[in-house]
């Protein structure tokens, strides 16, 4: 009985050529079914391939299914449940899959052994780049990417239970069973797309019934219980910490439908069962990878859950569970009869013994014992130990995840009713009453190792990466002993499978060729993912415009319609310039906005600068703690610029911070460090200060906040703040603040800030208010030839004055550096004081910032020049300095720069050359004062 | 990783961001005669234990609490989340 329903035929495509399958077929049982041996190239040797398991742990039949975008590379056969319309590919040939060009590698495998790179192309050391990786590119890898845009969807989800039972066959049903019944929360994920595992595939009776019937019993029982959640095609991928686990669910292999095709699930787990059976392994002898070898179990897997006859099928094991297996001929290592070799290029046609008879066979069916499937155990540095009656690795207790239990064959129980037993024991151990334990068979594990048939050919060990016994023991013989080592020499067990099928033979070749047992040559270790997780699937939907959040400020929709151009400033969209009809490049924009502003008045989003409301009786004492100057004497009304250090004394961030009363200031911040500083702010408070009577909240969100700048400034506020509030200069002078009502009584907070040299304030409203503020002030500044202006202004205005901004406040410069030494209270202490005293950086040779101008005044400066003294070459002794912002000033006609200059301040006139190397540029500028503009501040207090 | 936040019970580390040492707390004396060194040291100088570890892990995505997370770094077992807080008041 199969589980095949043949009244549903599904057409699909291999390699362009039309199949049909049925519906519950897999792509490998499909194209078994059509009797398509080869189905792949090898990675190194280029040999056909075919298939060779019936689940995950496939290395052959690595294939391609959709085209273009949807295309998705090395996906492996056994896996891929048919549907209607699959289109599916080999890789990995030149040419096509029958006659594949680069077959000559396998001719000259005497010459391509382990190391055969590292050997190779060592020599003329000028090759490498130019010819020998170009072409070894171009060689290696499995599958293809399309480059193209995927136009899938991917999701990523979080899921919590009691417990995550890892595997679906009868140990993980048993346990899922009772513990459903016992009601707890659990979730049942399995990779197969059909829960049952084993009992699938085998023709076990259980309660004196086919195996199958239990397996639906229990099914309908768990689909029954709303605290059961199955989740079949979901392979767990990665065990983390404190019960944290990866899951990849392969929702939908078909595309064009509205449905995620895959769902990376995060699961948190109170505890977790494994119980992901058993993959058995093959053995090494000579073209043991022939299509038509095929392991054991596969063989019966593909006969009863599949219903395909695998005609003349010849069996070498070396255990009795291989004998399961239907076969005309066998061979069983046990009595003394193996195969030392397999006749027929692109499929078995006969297999030589040890007798040296020849037997004719297509199939030949593999079994070398079973290994646990111990990888999730080892995720947190767990390590397996070897069980020499069983032949295999088993999970070691001691060093399980703390909140993992192994059960069934994974955990070296074999026999379905030792599944049974171990998944009632666990149970019990949860609190969880077993049910009765159904009777079934308990065959005893009977085998006796048997790993490598030695002799002259090559004998596969890893077939998805083309490792041989052979390269195994002559990484022993160049001395290559730790399997670490000969892992990463021969890339034994480093292909997509990670060694699902060699590993552990590999470990045996080795052990052997060094002369010492299996657990003596150890392990190595097994790392996520257990199968290969998309890259798609970590993306989700994080991809495109929704990669990152987008932080709009009120104005946006209003400068969007006024032609800003905008720049990304973190999550914000800032205005960097707004152009206007006949302007033929951004800098035609820059300039007219920064004279409109200079002559006039000029309006700017400074929403995105950070807020921090910082209230509290200590609040002036936490500021002092925080900047390097005073700010517990700051009159109430009042605003005070403030340099904030690190501890290690390099300056952090600096804005202006206004005292609305005793116990209220409101700090800002640059865009850049908002979040940073506030958690700077709370570090101190929290860490530093906990007595202190202070609170701080970032209201950044909460206002609208716009520079309105130039000498019409007031003129232009006048018309908008309310009549009571008295704006002149005498009543609300330079570095004022107030809370005041605008526009009949909106709530409002005027701060009398200039960061640009001129006139100007800064006023915010509630962030609802923000749209029409702007439309109201450049509807009122009609008057006054009103101008908005965006980033690009700003900087250029910014630095036609010397303030320093993000380029200069750049995590190496200090205080002192900045000229600001001054500021540094010499009556307190703040954070960062004591190290910003180190001897060099308040040394004379430590730079200082200075301003610029080209000698030339044709001359162009570079963002990023090294100073140089004239007549010197450019190099690290010679360096004295760097340009850190330079723009054209449109007052000055020239263009400007701000920079750090060894002892700087007293260089003032000198003549030195910026040198950009990378633009080839040599400058001659002059140092000066870095005040180019206005430099006694006189408009700004007008 | 999952920290057990001693107000809002079990979150996803994924909510915190991480600054380190726990020591940074003990800030010096900025008074004292050696305080050029004890603030070299403190800003500088770290123990980088296998085995138990108290950092400091700050609740950014959630209710800004600093905490003082005990948390073995061979492991990443964690015996015990304080409030930050808490921990700078008892040292006073």
């Amino acid at each position: 009985m199969s589980l095949i329903d043949t009244t549903k035929t599904l057409n699909f495509t291999f390699n362009g050529k039309a199949y049909q399958g049925f519906e519950g077929d897999t792509l490998a049982s499909a194209l078994l079914r059509n009797k398509v041996r080869i189905v792949g190239r090898s990675f190194k040797y280029h040999r056909p391939r075919g298939i060779m398991g019936a689940g995950s742990e496939e290395p052959n039949a690595l294939v391609e299914i959709h085209g273009a975008g949807t295309c998705e590379p090395n996906r492996r056969a056994t896996t891929i449940k048919l549907f209607e319309g699959l289109d599916a590919r080999s890789q990995n040939h030149m040419g096509t899959l029958n006659f594949d060009a680069l077959a000559i590698n396998d001719f000259m495998h005497p010459f391509l052994a382990s190391g055969f790179y590292y050997k190779t192309f060592m020599w003329p050391k000028a090759f490498w780049e130019k010819l020998y990786e170009p072409v070894i590119r171009r060689a290696a890898g499995l599958g293809t990417l399309s480059k193209a845009v995927d136009p899938d969807s991917y999701d990523k989800g979080f899921l919590h239970c009691d417990v995550l039972i890892i595997g679906a066959g009868p140990a993980g049903l048993q346990s899922a069973l009772n513990l459903g019944l016992g009601g707890k929360h659990i979730i049942l994920a399995d990779d197969d797309f059909r829960m049952g595992g084993r009992l699938l595939s085998e023709t076990y009776e259980i309660d004196a019934a086919p195996a199958l019937t239990w397996v639906e019993q229990t099914l309908k029982t768990l689909e029954s219980l709303p605290n059961v959640r199955l989740m079949p095609r979901t392979a767990i991928y990665g065990v983390y910490d404190h019960g944290i686990y990866g899951g990849l669910e392969t929702t939908t292999d078909k595309i064009g439908i509205a449905k995620p095709r895959h769902i990376l699930w995060r699961i948190y787990a109170n505890s977790s069962i494994l119980a992901a059976g058993a993959t058995e392994r093959p053995i090494a002898f000579a073209n043991n990878d022939r299509p038509g070898v095929m392991l054991a179990s596969a063989v019966r897997s593909y006969k009863n859950r599949f219903g395909i006859e695998l005609e003349n099928t010849a069996l070498l094991t070396n255990n009795d569970d291989g004998l399961r297996t239907d076969a005309a001929h066998i061979f069983d290592t046990r009595n003394g009869d193996y195969v030392m070799d397999v006749g027929g290029r692109k499929g078995v046609r006969s297999v030589t013994l040890n007798t040296g008879e020849n037997v004719a066979a297509n199939h030949l069916a593999v079994s070398g014992g079973w290994n646990p499937n111990v990888h999730l155990t080892c995720h947190k540095r767990g390590r397996p130990k070897w069980d020499e009656a069983l032949s295999c690795f088993v999970p070691d207790t001691h060093t399980l995840p703390s909140d993992m239990s192994v059960i069934g064959a994974a955990n070296g129980k074999f026999s379905t009713h030792g599944a049974f037993m171990d998944a009632n024991d666990i149970c019990e151990k949860l609190g969880v009453k077993a049910s009765e334990l159904p009777q079934t068979e308990d065959a005893p594990v009977k085998i006796s190792a048997f790993w490598h048939v030695k002799g002259t050919k090559r004998a596969w060990v890893d077939f998805q990466n083309d490792v041989t016994a052979k390269d195994i023991t002559l990484a022993h013989q160049e001395g290559f002993s730790s399997v670490e080592h000969v892992k990463r020499y021969t890339t034994l067990g480093m292909a997509t499978d990670q060694g699902k099928t060699s590993n552990v033979v590999g470990l045996a070749v080795l052990a052997d060729a060094i002369g010492q047992s299996i657990p003596e040559t150890g392990t190595t270790i097994f790392r996520p993912p257990y199968t290969p997780v998309p890259i798609g699937a970590f993306a989700g939907t994080h991809r495109g415009q929704h990669f990152k959040p987008t932080r709009l400020t009120p104005s946006h929709k209003y400068v969007a319609e006024n032609s800003a151009t905008f720049i990304e400033a973190g999550y914000w969209k800032r205005s960097q310039w707004l152009a206007r009809e006949g302007e033929k490049g951004w800098r035609d924009s820059v300039d007219r906005e920064v004279l409109m502003t200079r002559n006039s008045v000029g309006i700017c989003d400074v929403t995105t600068l950070g807020k921090i409301d910082v209230q509290g009786r200590d609040a002036g004492k936490f500021l002092n703690k925080v900047y390097v100057n005073t700010f517990s004497t700051l009159k109430v009304g009042k605003c005070r610029y403030g340099l904030m250090l690190r501890e290690d004394g390099i300056a952090m961030d600096d804005g202006t911070t206004a005292r609305l009363s005793e116990t209220h200031f409101v700090m800002t911040t640059t865009t850049a460090k908002a979040g940073p500083v506030f958690r700077h702010l709370e570090y101190v408070r929290q860490c530093l200060y906990p007595d202190m009577d202070v609170h701080l909240i970032s209201t950044t969100d909460q206002w609208a906040q716009y520079s309105v700048a130039g000498p019409n400034s007031r003129k232009l506020l006048e018309k908008i703040v309310d009549p009571k509030f008295d704006i002149s200069n005498e009543a609300f002078p330079y570095m004022a603040c107030g809370e005041i009502t605008i526009c009949g009584g909106i709530r409002a907070r005027l701060f009398r800030l200039s960061f640009s040299g001129e006139l100007a304030y800064e006023i915010s409203v509630p962030a609802r208010y923000g749209d029409t503020l702007i439309r109201e002030m450049m509807h009122q500044g009609e008057a006054f030839d009103a101008v908005l202006y965006g980033t690009e202004a700003l900087g250029v205005m910014r630095i036609e004055k010397g303030h320093a901004a993000g380029n200069e406040l750049n995590g190496t410069t200090t205080a002192n550096a900045l000229g600001l030494g001054g500021f540094v209270s010499k009556k307190k202490d703040c954070i960062g004081k004591v190290l910003s005293q180190r001897e060099g950086l308040v040394s004379e040779e430590a730079l200082q910032m200075v301003g610029f101008i080209p000698v030339n005044p044709k001359d162009k400066l570079t963002n990023g020049a090294h100073f140089i003294p004239k007549g010197t070459a450019p190099s690290p002794e010679t360096d004295h300095g760097y340009m850190s912002s330079v723009a054209w000033s449109p007052m000055l006609k020239t263009y400007i720069g701000l920079g750090f200059l060894k002892n700087g301040q007293n260089r003032l006139g000198e003549v030195i050359q910026a040198s950009h190397l990378m633009g080839n540029s040599h400058v001659d500028v002059t140092v000066v004062s870095p005040h180019f503009f206005d430099p006694k501040g006189e408009r700004l207090r007008a | 990783m999952i920290i057990h936040h001693p107000l809002l019970g079990p979150r996803d580390a994924s909510e915190f961001v991480y600054l380190g040492d726990a020591s940074l707390m003990n800030r010096p004396n900025p008074k004292s005669e050696t305080a050029a060194d004890d603030f070299y040291s403190y800003q500088y100088l770290r123990d980088n234990p296998m085995g138990e570890h108290r950092e400091l892990w700050y609740h950014e995505q959630g209710d800004r609490s600093w905490l003082v997370v005990t948390r073995n770094t061979l492991t990443h077992d964690i015996t015990k989340v304080e409030l930050a807080r808490d921990v700078a008041r008892a040292q006073k």
